[in-house]
């Protein structure tokens, strides 16, 4: 483990004066394989965005491999990223291929033409996540599975660090889900990325990840956390990144060997 | 066909209107994928009052239309993003207020006459050398805006999140799309008028997804129904002596008509996709 991929110091966010997040501080070790859980509206999603710097923070700091979000954006190039609902307009008339290129469309900048090297980076993400083949197809033909596949090698395609995964198994099977929590597992491991996923299936987090971030922005109607987090610690022997407690109950799972 | 094409006012108002066509076929197919119909019917009817002030002032029309439908066009998109009221409501007070303004000029400037009605329902017959110049230089800016952003408005037409994500300048992009669809807008306004240039921005891209698949051939057979509706609408016009506009409008409307029978009656089992 090296260097830090995601820091956040006091993070606040609100929206329209509702707080959605509050008083966080997380380190993610590039390398790492991190499992984000919590109810519904707790604000997964919201941390998620504003590491993609989608969301601007109300108070308190982020920094992406160093830097702020919005510099990395500018650059393209860095995270790869999986939303919620990748695919908004399932009509839409486009390839499976021209899909996956958009993800070189940051890197490229404007005035470029998609190049050589880009239709082949594109073909080697398709084979990377297996689904090669469809390569032609339009995307709004496929199923949930293989779609989510088709986004997941747009992520790969900008050659990311970072990949940031918003429930990515939600519409899909059990069978598909686990195939593709097997798939983006094995891409962690060949391509070194540090990952970072939301999801609400605690059992499929606890066979994967590294580390658990349990988040729910109602810390602030309830009492005081019953455990405290340096009591975490000593009962995981690890250090776990962060935890609140609301009044939905959570788990954490997997403690560290070291 | 041959005598129509050597009579000078003939071949003036063919080529504006190919031009005009080839530009809202290309622009079509993103109103349609991005969902902006009634953006283009307000942008258009805004344009009225514009033009009423430019018949006050005694200016070409064209110009003052031009700056008042891009000016709308930035309001609605910055009301998008930063004000309380949804897009559509803000659309529909800027297009009923423009409107309402462009009444009350033409009555102050007492010209309530031909002009105006070629203004509302098109007269391409009467394109003079000067204006095809015009319509040239803009046909050219606007098609060399799509071509230089084609990707990174195909992207954030399929998602803009993502696009944004990944380092595509989309608001910018937003803007700048907002005002090529309001100068598109009124040069359209000559081969059809204010009332009927929703017709050019929707029907030839509605058409063209029904029969594509693929975004690539959805621009061509957008450009082709368009251009072929302006072309055979001229011809039908002078033929039948029909009013060139409204014949336009009503070939491009046939033709969408013709596009949705594969759907229904090709695939009647097939849930609809």
């Amino acid at each position: 483990m090296g260097d830090i991929a995601v820091q956040i110091r006091g993070l606040c966010v609100k929206y329209n004066g509702v707080p959605a997040l509050e008083d966080i501080d997380l380190d993610i070790q590039e390398g790492s394989y991190v499992g984000i859980l919590g109810p519904n509206g707790a604000g997964k999603s919201t941390l998620l965005k504003v590491i993609l710097g989608l969301v601007k923070p109300s108070r308190g700091a982020v920094s992406v491999f160093g830097e702020p979000p919005e510099r990395l954006r500018a650059r393209g190039a860095i995270v790869g990223y999986l939303p919620q609902r990748p695919l908004g307009n399932p009509g839409f008339p486009v390839s499976v291929q021209d899909v996956v290129l958009m993800g070189r469309y940051g890197r490229l900048g404007l005035f470029r033409r998609v190049r050589r090297e880009d239709r082949e980076a594109a073909a080697r993400s398709l084979e990377r996540v297996g689904i090669g083949h469809l390569a032609r197809r339009p995307v709004g033909e496929l199923s949930g599975g293989e779609q989510q596949r088709v986004f997941i090698a747009r992520a790969l395609c900008v050659e990311p660090r970072l990949l940031i995964l918003d429930e990515p198994t939600v519409s899909l099977d059990a069978c598909a889900q686990d195939e593709l929590y097997e798939l983006v597992n094995r891409l962690k491991q060949e391509m070194g990325l540090t990952v970072l996923m939301v999801c609400h299936d605690v059992g499929a987090v606890s066979r994967f990840v590294d580390d658990v971030i349990c988040i729910n922005r109602r810390i602030h109607v309830h009492q005081p956390p019953p455990i405290g987090r340096l009591g975490l610690e000593q009962t995981f022997g690890c250090s776990v990144e962060y935890l609140f407690h609301g009044e939905v109950p959570h788990r954490v799972v997997r403690s560290h060997d070291d | 066909m041959i005598d129509l094409l050597t009579v000078g006012f003939l071949q003036r108002a063919l080529l504006a209107g190919i031009m005009v066509s080839v530009l809202c076929g290309v622009l079509s197919v993103f109103v349609i994928l991005r969902r902006m119909a009634f953006i283009g019917v307000g942008i258009s009817h805004s344009a009225f009052g514009g033009v009423a002030l430019g018949f006050l002032l005694g200016v070409p029309p064209l110009w003052t239309g031009v700056t008042f439908s891009v000016l709308v066009a930035i309001i609605i998109e910055w009301a998008r993003k930063h004000s309380r009221i949804g897009e559509d409501a803000a659309i529909g007070i800027l297009f009923s207020a423009s409107m309402a303004v462009g009444v009350v000029l033409l009555h102050l400037s007492r010209t309530y006459n031909v002009d105006v009605f070629g203004f509302l329902f098109g007269n391409i017959l009467a394109v003079a050398r000067g204006e095809l110049a015009e319509i040239f230089v803009l046909t050219v800016a606007a098609l060399s805006v799509f071509f230089a952003f084609y990707k990174e408005l195909v992207f954030l037409s399929f998602d803009e999140e993502m696009a944004w994500v990944s380092g595509v300048p989309v608001g910018m992009l937003r803007y700048v799309f907002m005002v090529v669809m309001a100068v598109v807008v009124i040069m359209s306004m000559y081969l059809v008028g204010i009332i009927l240039v929703e017709a050019l921005l929707v029907i030839p891209g509605a058409t063209a997804r029904n029969l594509t698949r693929h975004i690539r051939a959805m621009v061509m057979v957008s450009i082709a129904v368009s251009t072929g509706s302006t072309v055979g609408g001229l011809w039908l016009s002078y033929q039948l002596d029909l009013p060139s506009g409204a014949a336009v409008v009503l070939l491009l409307a046939v033709l969408f008509f013709f596009s949705i029978l594969p759907h229904r009656l090709g695939r009647p089992l097939r849930a609809s996709t």
